[in-house]
């Protein structure tokens, strides 16, 4: 069976399929049960971010490879309005749904690697990567 | 698919037993909050040992879920938390302070009855 490799956000049935997703491709690589929690709450927390802020997108999950280490990375696209100020949701207890989200410091705390690209207006990519230890 | 609530005594057990979607989090904590008012339960332990990722929204219903039932006058305590989750949910930055927890059922049962006084 070939794993699926990205998932439509468009309601918030695909957050658990995402989450899914991630979680089974995190097993499949060999990950333990901490961090294939800190993996699967990852994409959980980003499939949301681009449900109640983009209304759709996709999260896609991409083994890697990099100097002979394994990893797995998220990769979360939306066209959504995008984020004017980076530094500002970077920062811990900063929200807009009213505490929905635990945000995106939260995010980069659990995983290893955490790049964001925002343009306001155009939409929000956001890549992470976890590697295997 | 609906999360099971028993009654106990003058307590309701519930244990989590899948991965919980928004939707079914949201219901059972209507469900919940019903069955205290119909059965007129003091205390609630929600086990949550088969869960093994908890996310912000699943932690914040679990949250919300302790406060409706502390405004209603029921305690609940939270219990069976793995050690992934404890770890994923700090790193998260979600702490959960005001929550009661225990380790196991059985310690949960403990505690509620210590702190319902008997």
């Amino acid at each position: 069976m070939e794993v699926q490799s990205c998932v439509k956000i468009i309601n918030e049935w695909d957050i658990v399929a995402a989450r899914q997703l991630g979680r089974n491709v995190a097993k499949d690589l060999g990950f333990g049960t901490v961090d294939q929690a800190r993996v699967t709450t990852a994409i959980s927390e980003l499939a949301r971010n681009i449900y109640l802020y983009a209304g759709q997108g996709t999260v896609a999950i991409e083994k890697v490879q990099r100097n002979g280490k394994a990893g797995m990375k998220i990769i979360a696209v939306d066209e959504g309005p995008g984020i004017k100020d980076i530094r500002k949701v970077m920062e811990d207890g900063y929200t807009t749904s009213g505490g929905l989200g635990a945000g995106l410091p939260g995010v980069k705390r659990l995983m290893d690697e955490f790049d964001i690209d925002s343009t306001p207006g155009k939409g929000t990519k956001i890549l992470a990567t976890k590697w295997l230890r | 698919m609906r999360i099971p609530i028993l009654k106990l005594y003058d307590c309701l057990l519930v244990s989590i037993q899948w991965e919980l979607d928004d939707a079914t989090a949201l219901q059972f904590q209507e469900d919940l909050l019903q069955k205290i008012h119909e059965t007129n339960a003091n205390g609630v332990v929600i086990d949550i040992t088969s869960i093994d990722f908890i996310d912000s929204f699943i932690a914040k219903v679990l949250g919300d879920v302790f406060s409706m039932s502390k405004l209603m006058g029921a305690k609940v305590v939270i219990t069976g938390i793995q050690p992934a989750v404890a770890i994923t949910l700090i790193e998260l930055g979600i702490t959960l302070d005001d929550v009661l927890t225990a380790l196991d059922l059985e310690k949960g049962l403990e505690k509620l009855q210590q702190e319902l006084g008997d």
